[in-house]
C-alpha cells in the first residue's frame, strides 16, 4: 500500500516538534511507504527502481543483547527515513525529505541465529552443479535491504545504517541493482532483455507469508539472494530464434512460444508437425514451472551492472531475490531442475548466494525481531 | 570558519563513585577531591544513589524507582500537564571520559521553563553546556542560569550547541543503550526521560570549564 506522505502526523504521537527541517514547507512530492505492519515493507511492496542489498557479519563477541541493541537502532532509523524524516543524529537532515518509496527490509542469516544462541529456522542450501560461488557474494549474518525510486535517498539511508551498524558488524557485501519499476506497465526485463517475473504468485498469504512453526516468524518469510553473473557478450552471439528458444518465451511480448500474449499459460505438450515440443524439454520456463501457485516463488530480481573491464566486457546479470515462505519445498526443487538441465545456464552464473530469514512485521513501538530476541 | 579541535580530557574526577555514594547514609554532603570549592547538594546525592541504584541494583533493598519507559521518550513528572518534555534525546557512545546527550526540549506551558541541573546514574557529574566561539575557537562551557525554555516553544540540545555533559563516565554508553536521565527545573519539578546511545564521530569541541567551577 502506498500513502502520499502529505501531513501526515508523527508515528510517536508525542512528538508534537519536528526536529528536522523542511516541516512547514510544501513537502516534496514524496511518496511514504508504511514502515510498521504485519509483514516487512519492501517484500510485498511494487519494487522500487533502485535497491541495495546489504550483509553484515557480526563482530565476534556479538551476542544477543548486542543484536537486539544493533536492531532497535536500525529499526528506529528505518522506521524515520521510510516516513521522510531525518533518523536520530542525522548529520544530513536534507536527505531524508523525499522518500520515494523507500524501504528498508530486514534478514536474519543463519551466523545471527547462532551468534544469539538460537536455532536458524533458514538451512543452507544445497550446492547445485552450476554454482561459481564467490564468497566476497555469498553468505552473511544480517541483511539489510533497501529499495527507492531516488538513488539519493537510497544512499543516504544506507549510510545512516551503516553508521549504526559498524559498532556490530562488518560489511561483507554490497550490492546494488536497479530495474524498471511497476510503473512502467510492463514485466521488469533483465539485460539479456527478457521480461522477468511474468509467473508471480498472487496469493502472497500461502506461497510468501509464514504461517506456521515458531510464533516469532509468523507473517515473515524467507529470502534467497542469488547474484547470477550473465555473459552477455556470448548472448550477442545467440540470435533471436536461438533466443527465444532458450526460453520457452518471444522476447518481445513475452508471449510462450505457444501462445500470443505474456500471461498465456504455456502448453508444454504442444510439438511441432515433426514431433518435438514447441517448449522444450530444457527451455527455461518450463524447467522452472511450478504447477501449484501455494508453491512459487515471489521474484523481485534487480539487475546489476558493475562496469566494463579494459576490453569492454561487462559485469552484469541479476541480483535473483527470491521470497517464499519454504526455501526447501519451494525454491530448491526449482533451482534443482534449472541446474541440471536449463538451455539458460550456458550464459548466467551463479557467483553469489546467500539466505535470510525475513521476520515479519513490527508494532509502531515495537522493532524487527523483538518477538524473537526481546 | 572555526576551528574544532578533539575533545580534551580534564584532570581526574575521581576517586567519587557511585557505589561509594550508594554506601553513604543520606542526606550527606560529599566534597569531591581535587575539585576545589566544588559540592554535590545533599539532593543530588540522593537522586545520583536511587538512579544508580535502579540501573545497577547495588544494594539490597527494592527501590521504588520510576520505571523506565520502553523507548527513549519521554516521562515529565508531576503529571498530569508534563510542564517540560523531550524529544528523540540521544547520547553520544564512549568508552569512559566525557559524554553528551541531545534532544529537543518542548515546554508545554505558557510560562518560561528554566531546566537548572542534570543527573545520571552513568556520571557522577552532569553540567548543563553551552557551545561558544572564543577567538575563532569553539569551546563548551557551563551555560549560567541553564537552559531556558520559552513558553510553548523548544529548545534545541545538539551537537555544536546547549547539550547535557557527562563527565567522568566510568561506564562504557554502547550503541543502543538506554541512559536514564533526570533534569530539574527551577521550580523543583523534574524531567526524567530516557536516551539511546548512538554512536556519532561529530561533537569535539574543546572544554573550557566555567569559571564557577572553581578549576585551578
Amino acid at each position: 500500500m502506498v500513502s502520499a506522505l502529505a501531513t501526515r502526523p508523527s508515528a510517536q504521537g508525542g512528538e508534537s516538534q519536528e526536529a528536522g527541517p523542511g516541516v512547514g514547507h510544501t513537502p516534496a512530492p514524496a511518496v511514504a511507504e508504511p514502515f510498521d505492519g504485519t509483514h516487512q515493507a519492501g517484500i510485498a511492496t511494487p519494487p522500487q527502481a533502485h535497491a541495495v542489498f546489504a550483509g553484515f557479519d557480526l563482530r565476534a563477541g556479538i551476542d544477543r543483547e548486542a543484536i537486539g541493541r544493533l536492531l532497535r537502532l536500525l529499526t528506529d532509523d528505518a522506521r524515520r527515513l521510510t516516513a521522510g524524516r531525518p533518523a536520530l543524529a542525522d548529520t544530513e537532515p536534507e536527505l531524508a525529505t523525499v522518500p520515494a518509496r523507500l524501504t528498508v527490509t530486514f534478514g536474519f542469516g543463519p551466523g545471527l541465529f547462532a551468534a544469539a544462541g538460537l536455532k536458524s529456522p533458514v538451512p543452507a542450501l544445497p550446492s547445485f552443479k552450476t554454482d561459481r560461488l564467490q564468497k566476497k557474494w555469498s553468505g552473511g549474518n544480517l541483511l539489510v535491504q533497501i529499495g527507492s525510486d531516488d538513488t539519493l535517498t537510497l544512499a543516504h539511508a544506507l549510510r545512516m545504517i551503516v553508521k549504526d551498524a559498524r559498532a556490530f558488524a562488518r560489511v561483507r557485501w554490497t550490492q546494488r541493482g536497479f530495474r524498471r519499476t511497476s510503473a512502467s506497465g510492463e514485466t521488469q526485463r533483465n539485460l539479456m532483455g527478457q521480461l522477468d517475473g511474468t509467473v508471480n504468485p498472487t496469493d502472497l498469504d500461502r506461497a510468501v507469508w509464514i504461517s506456521d512453526g515458531p510464533d516469532w516468524l509468523r507473517g515473515g518469510t524467507t529470502l534467497v539472494l542469488r547474484r547470477i553473473r550473465m555473459k552477455l557478450e556470448e548472448w550477442d552471439a545467440t540470435d533471436r530464434v536461438g533466443r527465444e528458444f532458450t526460453i520457452g518465451r518471444r522476447l518481445d511480448s513475452g508471449a510462450p512460444l505457444t501462445g500470443r500474449n505474456e500471461r498465456d499459460e504455456p502448453d508444454f505438450d504442444q510439438v511441432t508437425r515433426i514431433g518435438f515440443p514447441v517448449i522444450s524439454e530444457f527451455a527455461h520456463i518450463r524447467r522452472a514451472h511450478v504447477e501449484d501457485p501455494a508453491l512459487r516463488i515471489l521474484r523481485r530480481p534487480y539487475n546489476y551492472d558493475e562496469g566494463l573491464s579494459r576490453e569492454g566486457r561487462s559485469d552484469s546479470g541479476l541480483l535473483f531475490a527470491s521470497y517464499q515462505a519454504d526455501i526447501e519445498r519451494q525454491f530448491v526443487p526449482v533451482q534443482r531442475r534449472l541446474a541440471d538441465g536449463d538451455l539458460l545456464n550456458e550464459w548466467v552464473t551463479p557467483i553469489g548466494s546467500a539466505v535470510f530469514a525475513i521476520p515479519p512485521g513490527c508494532a509502531p513501538t515495537g522493532w524487527i525481531g523483538d518477538r524473537l530476541l526481546a | 570558519m572555526v576551528q574544532v579541535v578533539p575533545l580534551v580530557h580534564r584532570p581526574a574526577l575521581t576517586p567519587v563513585g557511585l557505589p561509594y555514594l550508594c554506601d553513604n547514609p543520606l542526606p550527606v554532603t560529599i566534597t569531591v577531591p581535587g575539585e576545589k570549592g566544588m559540592t554535590m547538594s545533599v539532593r543530588r546525592a540522593a537522586s545520583l544513589c536511587l538512579l544508580a541504584l535502579a540501573l545497577t541494583g547495588c544494594g539490597s533493598e527494592p527501590i521504588a524507582a520510576a520505571p523506565a519507559p520502553a523507548s527513549p521518550s519521554v516521562v515529565a513528572t508531576p503529571a498530569p500537564a508534563p510542564t517540560l518534555s523531550i524529544t528523540d534525546p540521544w547520547v553520544k557512545t564512549t568508552k569512559e571520559g566525557m559524554t553528551a546527550a541531545f534532544g529537543t526540549l518542548v515546554n508545554n506551558t505558557d510560562a518560561d521553563v528554566v531546566v537548572v541541573s542534570g543527573a545520571s546514574p552513568l556520571s557522577p557529574k552532569v553540567e548543563l553546556h553551552e557551545v561558544v566561539d572564543t577567538d575563532g575557537k569553539m569551546v563548551m562551557r557551563p551555560k549560567e542560569g541553564g537552559f531556558t525554555i520559552p513558553a510553548r516553544s523548544s529548545h534545541q540540545l545538539q551537537p555544536g550547541g546547549d547539550h547535557i555533559m557527562l563527565m567522568g563516565v566510568t561506564e562504557e554508553v554502547k550503541p543502543g543503550a538506554q541512559i536514564e536521565f533526570t533534569l530539574t527545573l527551577k521550580d523543583g519539578g523534574t524531567l526524567q526521560f530516557t536516551a539511546v546511545g548512538k554512536d556519532f564521530a561529530g561533537g569535539k569541541e574543546d572544554y573550557q570549564p566555567g569559571m564557577d567551577m572553581g578549576e585551578s
